[in-house]
């Protein structure tokens, strides 16, 4: 990996969980980083271990979750070493805050939204309560609601305003990173584009970095500048938004690009992988999409691919590639 | 020339608001919810028609009024040529074998307690099939939606499969009654990304062998785009557009179409991203906007007229609709 200025910088970061009857192995030599206000893309389905990566990187794993190896560098630190009350008081909200999948669900219903921001706020930084209301209320503006909403209940707020005011939230304690898992699910099309545009806005305003974990190429697309496309457990392809697009060498990556039609251009059949994704607790040996991969070859079979860099920003997990 | 197998004429559904003891006891006013608000279209034989729309524009509602799992409040629904709108249960019997529905969740679709044959195997039961004739049927449709060996299907439950082979069955469930109109209602959007076009390509496969015509109803117009032939977009309600999905998707008239086109992010990062975004929220379908319902929002608002009288779903070439005072004629 380049050592320039990265934020974060995710070194061979591996998460199991431990059940009784063994680990599920859902995050393997995870390798990747960002830089600040850079936008990155985590994109995967479901079980593919996005949520896993995020959820390590500020330690708030469940509590059959271990980070078995590796390291989280946040501006040089690592965070898999801090111990938790380094990591809540100088870590979350103010280092890397994260965006929950569905939080909008998540928000308390008996408090107004106002009163949750400001325990945000009071928590983590030492102001006085007056001061965090007026925080809440530049907010607000920041993320397009009106300030005088702060007295409402979650219940007279919309998905889409819920959601705002989540992201309002994460940036209390201004954040250098901001995770946003599945930012776009259980919201119509046109709320998504203004929280998407958003979210562009505010990494362009307060030089914000994201990860944005998702399913739908198409909003990673339209915001990040970089990619990783996870696949059981493991990263397949990384590196620049536009190079992994135009040349997705990953047998998955094209499978997952081929899946998701544009509203634009000539119609086209649309392209699915037979199969489905392993069982993590007794993965597949060597590459874990060889079992669905139409160029499976023997070595897949046996060898689990190198991560390398295959052109300037580009890197890729495939034996077929490293053949070449 | 393809006849036409469904046609809606003023569709209504609204829901009442339920209140609490007291406002039902104080208030004199019933509340409603508008869900479908009055639309009328025509589905032709044979092809897979798209219903499109956000939550609570009365897509899903749509649905399932046009297979009478709801009753309407109002309008008219003509099924190959005869009005089924006021049958009774009875009358209706046999239209039920011939119009069937997918749903959403393949989580939540099937009885988790019965064994697939069962589930597959229930349609029949209720229509009188003999025993051997179910057991023909069940195989049949397994081998249909690829579940094979049936053998290793049938004595399964539920959550012994994956959302995809779920969904399967939730088809071979619609087709053993070998219906002619399915409504499915968004199939795919809770499957994995990389199943849905094997889950699409399939529909689209046993549509033709059945020559079947399919209603699909989903808020992705992306997907609508590339395996549908016509699309009604429908707002609060009513429907704002109609036309072949080339027409409407490549040169959109009602300028709600437009910004949902928009709105639609594109998988190809160097794509040219428009940077107005329709502002705003749908508004409450208990109180629909007066006049154009969509003049709340609308970036090519003219004035008083749209605010005032609410445009007729006018069609303003062959096949094409919109509802627009942009395009009425004076």
């Amino acid at each position: 990996m380049k050592r320039e200025a990265s934020l974060l910088e995710v070194q061979n970061l591996t998460t199991y969980y431990e059940l009784p009857r063994g680990y599920v192995k859902a995050a393997e030599n995870i390798n990747f980083n960002v830089k600040v206000g850079e936008a990155l893309g985590l994109a995967g389905e479901s079980g593919c271990g996005k949520t896993t990566v995020a959820l390590s990187i500020v330690r708030l794993l469940p509590p059959e979750g271990r980070i078995m190896g590796g390291k989280c560098l946040f501006k040089g630190v690592d965070i898999v070493k801090l111990p938790e009350e380094e990591v809540r008081k100088k870590i979350r909200w103010k280092g890397i805050s994260i965006v929950f999948q569905g939080a909008m669900n998540a928000l308390n219903p008996v408090y107004r939204i106002g009163d949750q921001i400001v325990e945000a706020i009071t928590t983590h930084e030492d102001v006085s309560e007056e001061e965090a209301i007026k925080r809440a209320e530049k907010l607000f503006e920041l993320v397009g609601i009106d300030p005088s909403r702060l007295d409402n209940y979650p219940f007279e707020f919309s998905g889409g305003m819920r959601q705002r005011a989540l992201i309002a939230m994460a940036l209390a304690c201004n954040p250098d990173l901001i995770i946003a898992d599945e930012p776009g699910t259980a919201l119509d099309v046109i709320v998504q584009a203004q929280v998407l545009k958003l979210l562009k806005s505010l990494k362009e305003k307060l030089n914000l970095a994201v990860i944005m974990i998702s399913h739908d190429l198409s909003m990673i697309a339209e915001t990040c500048d970089k990619i990783a496309i996870m696949y059981a457990g493991r990263i397949v392809e990384y590196g620049d938004i536009v190079k992994v697009f135009k040349r997705s060498l990953h047998p998955y990556t094209q499978g997952l690009i081929g899946a998701f039609p544009s509203i634009k251009g000539p119609r086209m059949r649309m392209i699915s992988i037979p199969g489905s994704p392993p069982n993590l607790l007794n993965p597949p040996p060597g590459c874990r999409f060889h079992p669905r991969c139409k160029y499976a070859m023997d070595i897949c079979r046996k060898e689990v691919p190198e991560f390398i860099e295959i052109e300037p920003e580009h890197w890729v997990a495939c034996h077929l590639v490293s053949k070449k | 020339m393809a006849k036409d197998i469904i046609i809606a004429k003023n569709l209504k559904k609204w829901f009442p608001l339920r209140t609490g003891l007291l406002s039902s006891i104080l208030k004199k006013e019933q509340f409603f919810v508008h869900a479908v608000d009055g639309i009328s279209f025509n589905i032709k034989k044979g092809e897979i028609f798209a219903l499109a729309g956000e939550s609570g524009s009365g897509k899903t509602t749509t649905g399932r009024l046009l297979v009478r799992l709801i009753e309407p409040t109002d309008g008219v629904i003509i099924y190959d040529g005869k009005d089924i709108t006021k049958l009774s249960q009875k009358e209706f019997m046999p239209y039920r074998k011939k119009l069937q529905i997918i749903f959403q969740d393949p989580y939540e679709s099937l009885n988790p307690r019965m064994l697939i044959y069962d589930i597959i195997a229930e349609p029949l039961t209720i229509h009188g099939f003999s025993e051997k004739e179910k057991e023909e049927r069940v195989f049949k449709a397994l081998e249909d939606v690829r579940l094979v060996p049936p053998q290793e299907f049938i004595f399964r439950f539920p959550h012994e499969l994956s959302g995809g082979q779920r969904q399967r069955v939730a088809i071979a469930r619609a087709l053993v009654l070998n219906p002619e109109f399915i409504v499915a209602d968004e199939p795919v959007s809770m499957l994995d990304v990389s199943i849905r076009a094997e889950i699409l390509n399939l529909m689209f496969e046993l549509k033709e062998k059945y020559g079947m015509t399919i209603l699909y109803i989903t808020h992705d117009l992306a997907l609508a785009r590339h395996i549908c032939d016509s699309i009604a977009i429908m707002y609060l309600g009513k429907i704002m557009e109609m036309g072949s999905v080339d027409e409407v998707i490549n040169e959109p008239l009602h300028p709600y179409t437009e910004a949902l086109i928009e709105a639609v992010p594109v998988p190809d990062p160097e794509a040219s991203r428009i940077e107005t975004v329709l502002k705003g929220e749908i508004p409450s379908p208990v109180n629909p906007p007066s006049g154009c319902r969509f003049h709340t929002r609308c970036p090519k608002y003219i004035g008083d007229i749209c605010k005032a009288k609410e445009p007729k779903l006018t069609e303003i070439s062959k096949g094409r609709y919109v509802a627009c005072h942009l395009y009425s004629s004076k």
